[in-house]
């Protein structure tokens, strides 16, 4: 009797398995390596060249890439102010809840869910208003719109620190700190921070990755970031939009890859 | 112990920074969204908007919003879940998982305009699969006028971050199947087949309808891919929105926008409701 006979259970076969992957990876290949072969492409008459790449570092280009750099620029802003705003402020009102407010903890978890209903482009029509108002306050600089990244990322960032502080017991550690006389302060940066750090690495390399991508509030808002200056300058050179677009999905895979395999290496470690 | 309740009320001040945050920037939008719709420009009430969500344009963009959505998350909830089966038995902590993990990650949730460039690159006019049909072949995908700047070329883009996210929502599910039932139904001398319609289908069912749903909701409000690639027009309802926060001429209805919203509101809620309510039932299984 062969193998075959006596697998039970839901598990595909061998072969199964790789057919299903090789033909559905090859199919999600090919948008990927159409932008690679785009990129190379020499110019109308065929061949190919590394031009398009090389162009970019180019000292004579800088003026007509401009956009891009300043859109790249404040992007970066724009993902470190978000980083701030999930660090310093949605993290420590997790852990307060956490600790004091036990029965507030669904509340927060339906707050911050509430995003994934209220797509961006219904977002973005209230949020014309307010702005009106933020630019009054804190004028018109690109920074200001991570307020509203901020809320976008939420879902994602509270599930990520989520996982990691549902996992230890910050009342049990808490106490214990504060019986051998700690402060608050010291509970929550040498005790339970460390316990969470993967968590808020995650939230933030996740909201980083967010922030990279998002186009709809940034374009309605009439700011520039990397998605709308990538539309802005693919009408003049589509060349370099696509290369500058690979690199940001190169560059949030990464993102994510590490947060993947940091997991990873901390469940076998936790392993008997 | 006198001491408590003065200690709790200096920890709720604790949670205000973040409440005044999520008020300003997520209540306050959300609700001013939602109630722009009823006003007209001079700030009185008027249910002008509202009435023009029944306008033959406005209907058509939702009835083309909804084509392309249940299109969409229809087949990529199917070629997800083909996916997920094939990802039963490999190692959670392997390699192989991490990379599909990250790419779907990547696909599904930051794509948006990188994917409208990817698919102009693949099928565009100057597309490497277009010219390759055509050299090769002699096989002209646009022979009908080019439909990937149409509601039509949505399908392909959309499904592209469509299958991702289904791996994602689904992959959970799939392995909370446990091999005990495979086991129990096999010593019963039930076929995989057997199992797989009596034991595995029944049990994944809410999860794999709760995540076409969420499919449903993601394609519903998705707007950087089309926008990048209709530059020209308003086929589907994000679109619609752009047009009427653009122009005020649309329809020649002032805070249109505000009204679409409101439509696209109360569809995310019904169907998000109905997802919520199916991952209830799914999570019975995953203890």
């Amino acid at each position: 009797m062969s193998r075959r006979l006596h697998r039970v259970g839901a598990a595909p076969s061998r072969t199964t398995r790789i057919m299903i992957f090789v033909v559905i990876g090859a199919i999600f290949a090919v948008p990927i390596i159409a932008m690679v072969e785009f990129t190379l492409r020499a110019g109308l008459d065929g061949g190919y060249s590394l031009g398009h790449w090389a162009a970019i570092l180019d000292p004579e280009n800088e003026r007509k890439y401009r956009a891009l750099f300043v859109g790249v620029a404040n992007s970066l802003v724009l993902a470190v102010v978000t980083v701030s705003i999930v660090v310093f402020l949605l993290v420590p009102t997790m852990i307060l809840v956490a600790l004091r407010f036990p029965r507030l903890q669904r509340v927060l978890e339906f707050v911050c869910i509430i995003p994934i209903t209220v797509p961006a482009i219904v977002l973005v029509v209230g949020l014309a208003p307010v702005y009106a108002v933020v630019v009054q306050v804190f004028g018109s600089s690109t920074w200001t719109l991570a307020f509203a990244y901020g809320v976008t990322v939420l879902p994602y960032a509270y599930r990520a620190v989520q996982s990691s502080l549902g996992a230890v017991d910050v009342v049990t550690l808490s106490e214990a700190a504060r019986s051998l006389g700690a402060g608050w302060g010291t509970v929550l940066v040498r005790v339970i921070v460390p316990n969470v750090r993967r968590g808020i690495l995650a939230a933030s390399f996740i909201s980083v990755a967010v922030v990279l991508g998002e186009f709809t509030i940034a374009s309605l808002l009439n700011r520039q970031n990397l998605q709308t200056a990538l539309v802005q300058v693919s009408k003049s050179d589509p060349y370099v939009a696509v290369i500058f677009a690979l690199l940001a999905l190169v560059f949030a895979f990464a993102l994510l890859f590490i947060i993947g395999r940091a997991g990873v290496a901390r469940s076998i470690r936790r392993a008997p | 112990m006198a001491t408590a309740p003065k200690r709790r009320g200096w920890a709720l001040l604790g949670l205000a920074p973040f409440a005044v945050y999520v008020l300003l920037f997520l209540a306050v939008p959300t609700l001013l969204a939602l109630v722009t719709g009823f006003f007209d420009d001079d700030g009185k009430v008027t249910f002008d908007n509202i009435a023009a969500l029944g306008d033959r344009v406005v209907l058509t963009t939702f009835a083309s919003s909804f084509w392309v959505s249940a299109v969409t998350a229809t087949g990529g909830a199917v070629i997800g879940a083909v996916v997920c089966y094939a990802l039963l038995g490999t190692k959670p902590n392997g390699f192989l998982r991490s990379v599909i993990d990250s790419v779907s990650g990547v696909l599904a949730q930051f794509g948006g305009v990188m994917l409208a460039f990817a698919f102009i690159a693949t099928v565009g006019i100057q597309g490497l699969i277009t010219q390759w049909l055509l050299n090769s072949f002699g096989i002209d995908i646009f022979q009908n006028g080019v439909w990937l700047y149409q509601v039509p070329g949505l399908l392909l883009p959309y499904l592209y971050f469509q299958v991702p996210l289904m791996v994602i929502t689904f992959m959970p599910a799939m392995e909370g199947l446990k091999p005990q039932w495979g086991e129990a139904a096999a010593t019963l001398g039930a076929t995989r087949l057997t199992y797989w319609i009596r034991v595995a289908a029944p049990i994944l069912a809410p999860s794999f309808f709760g995540s076409l749903l969420l499919l449903f909701a993601n394609a519903f409000s998705s707007y950087a891919t089309a926008a990048a690639l209709i530059s020209q027009g308003a086929q589907i309802v994000p679109l619609q929105i752009r047009a009427a926060l653009v122009s005020e001429t649309v329809l020649g209805r002032e805070n249109l926008a505000g009204a679409l919203a409101l439509g696209m509101i109360i569809v995310m809620v019904i169907v998000m409701t109905a997802y919520s309510a199916l991952q209830k039932r799914t999570e019975r299984w995953q203890r």
